[in-house]
């Protein structure tokens, strides 16, 4: 479930021009497809391709104008995807603190008693 | 890099690559952090989280030894994990790292720890699994965990006042 949604996430992050998308939209807020285009040295049907993989994995949603169809970004993915790092990154800090706490002691335990 | 400050752990996991990186400064020479890292008297003290009890079944620290750790939950299951050493050479450990309760599912680590002077060195784990599904399940698996054990840690500090 989780594990899925962080895949398919990463997955959709895993393409220089996917990022690029993505923080166009995040200072836009709302763009077209020309409007997105506009910026890359590929076709619009390239951008559609990527546009599509953005909206599978939930980080872009897609207006309902039929013509211009805006899209815009939606973060909550990438809130679970750091969320998701975020956790590793304290369960190792709590790890190598412990690790660190016993360098310490270690260390003070030699500078006491010299051998 | 060389800004970094001792005491923080960073993280790193790039989309669409199948490894995790982990790096942290200690105050204390390499010699010092290499000997604390593979003595086994002392992986009991800081290898698996503070609620869980940690023990050594087996760890022989040379390139061709192999390791177990087990960890016990106060009065409940167990947890193994296992591996062997392919390398220990000074400053660098690369040892497979598997845990029992997904098996069939290896992880590669390669820990090394460089002398930043001064008394500082820096340690880096990577860990490369088979798959990004791997990779991302691995610690999508350890979310709860992780919150449990943060909890932990704010209490140790209110304990502490």
């Amino acid at each position: 479930m989780t594990e899925d949604q962080l895949s398919t996430t990463f997955a959709a992050l895993a393409d220089p021009t996917r990022r690029a998308i993505l923080a166009r939209l995040a200072a836009a807020g709302e763009a077209t497809v020309n409007e997105l285009a506009d910026p890359f040295p590929i076709s619009l049907q390239a951008i559609s391709k990527h546009l599509k993989v953005l909206e599978r994995a939930g980080l872009i949603v897609r207006g309902k104008d039929a013509q211009f169809r805006p899209c815009r970004l939606d973060a909550a993915p990438l809130e679970i995807a750091a969320e998701w790092l975020e956790n590793h990154r304290r369960a190792w800090q709590d790890r190598l603190d412990r690790f660190d706490q016993k360098l310490q002691e270690i260390q003070r335990a030699r500078k006491e008693s010299p051998s | 890099m060389t800004d970094e400050t001792s005491g923080q752990t960073r993280v790193t996991a790039e989309p669409g690559k199948q490894e995790i990186v982990i790096t942290r400064v200690f105050d204390a020479p390499r010699d010092l952090v290499f000997e604390t890292f593979t003595n086994p008297d002392l992986i009991p003290d800081w290898w698996g989280p503070a609620r869980l009890s940690t023990t050594v079944d087996r760890m022989e620290v040379r390139s061709g030894g192999s390791w177990r750790f087990v960890q016990r939950e106060a009065d409940g299951p167990e947890f193994g994990f296992h591996g062997v050493f392919h390398e220990v050479s000074p400053y660098r450990i690369v040892q497979p790292f598997e845990f029992e309760g997904v098996p069939g599912h290896v992880a590669l680590e390669t820990a090394t720890f460089e002398d930043l002077g001064g008394g500082r060195t820096r340690y880096t784990g990577r860990s490369v699994y088979q798959s990004l599904e791997d990779r991302d399940g691995m610690v999508a698996s350890g979310m709860e965990s992780g919150a449990r054990e943060s909890m932990d840690r704010i209490a140790d500090l209110l304990a502490k006042g």
